[in-house]
């Protein structure tokens, strides 16, 4: 069979780039880049009306209490303190106590950092305030992981293994932040 | 010299035949990340900043809980309200809401629904906590509260 022989077989991709430019500028317009990260808390399950509550008593020693006022003034172990960025450092003092200061913490597994806001406590310090009680957490995880912070928080890009060890931490040294209903005192809605 | 006269000969055209590929490249890119807008915002969203931020394992499991000022003042009040999909509602309908959400997802998964809250920096945590006794109320007990990172934030 004999071939024609064509003169213009080509598509011409010239006009190629433009369509693709306005592709690309209608994504570029439409477009948010999805910002889905967050503090991430889980709630406490809601109590059986059928059980009393347990009946947990704790040592006054082990709990680290944290006020927050509608204020938005705060109070630590009830002295007045308003730079959230100390509470870092106090906390892993707290943690990491052992037993050695009796007005501290027994050991990590015992020790509560409780957090106390009320109704008219603003969304922003709440948030200001959650994010150094957890960073305190993280911090320690990753001293004695030895990955970064960032690394800890996206554990789940991890090894298997490294994924092992870090749930083998977090018994050791479980993050316990006790988040309490926020009382009625200081009014708002 | 006659070295540099060589030189101009040379096509001084920059060749454009790699230019449909890259922008191709580009536009991937940009459909990928694209979310195309789901709902209309109808409460105000200045979101506070953090640092501790950990990201959501699965898109699907996760369902939106928008808190804030109404945009829309003179309809709706100005006192922080609570809006999921399109529609403000009260504290009352969040059980039926997130039991309307988890339905959507697959019987495995149920277990696992996480609720993002995106709340105005605003707002107060009365409203914020009623929130989430209805959440346990109705057993979501997965919480994550939406903030975008910390400009200049250290890793």
């Amino acid at each position: 069979m004999a071939r024609k022989k064509r003169s213009g077989g080509e598509v011409s991709a010239g006009s190629m780039a433009d369509i693709a430019f306005l592709l690309l500028i209608f994504f570029l317009v439409t477009t948010t880049i999805a910002s889905d990260k967050g503090l991430a808390i889980s709630l406490p399950p809601k109590p059986d009306p059928n059980e009393p509550p347990p009946d947990i008593k704790f040592n006054e020693r082990n709990i680290f209490k944290v006020l927050v006022n509608s204020q938005d003034r705060m109070l630590v172990e009830g002295e007045p303190m308003d730079d959230a960025s100390q509470l870092r450092d106090m906390i892993q003092t707290f943690v990491n106590n052992n037993g050695r200061d009796p007005e501290s913490s027994d050991n990590p597994q015992k020790a509560v950092v409780s957090f106390k806001t009320d109704r008219g406590t603003s969304y922003e310090r709440y948030i200001e305030i959650l994010d150094e009680l957890q960073g305190a957490y993280y911090d320690m995880y990753s001293k004695r992981m030895g990955l970064t912070v960032k690394e800890i928080r996206e554990i789940n890009d991890q090894e298997p293994s490294v994924q092992d060890a870090y749930k083998e931490l977090k018994k050791e040294l479980p993050m316990n932040i006790s988040i309490a209903e926020p009382s009625k005192v200081g009014g708002g809605s | 010299m006659s070295k540099f006269k060589k030189k101009t000969s040379a096509s001084q055209d920059i060749p454009t035949s790699a230019l449909p590929d890259i922008i191709f490249m580009l536009l991937f890119f940009f459909m990928v990340t694209t979310v195309l807008r789901e709902t209309d915002i109808l409460v105000e969203q200045n979101l506070p900043r953090a640092e501790q931020l950990r990201k959501m394992q699965k898109k699907s499991l996760v369902s939106y809980i928008y808190i804030g000022k109404p945009r829309d003042t003179e309809k709706y009040g100005s006192e922080p309200r609570i809006q999921t999909n399109d529609v403000l509602i009260t504290t009352d309908n969040i059980v039926q809401f997130v039991e309307a959400e988890r339905s959507k997802l697959s019987e495995a998964e149920r277990n696992q629904i996480t609720m993002a809250m995106k709340v105005d920096d605003e707002a107060k945590m009365g409203i914020v906590s009623d929130v989430q006794q209805e959440l346990r109320e109705a057993n979501a007990l997965k919480v994550l509260y939406n903030t975008p990172p910390e400009t200049g934030a250290v890793e």
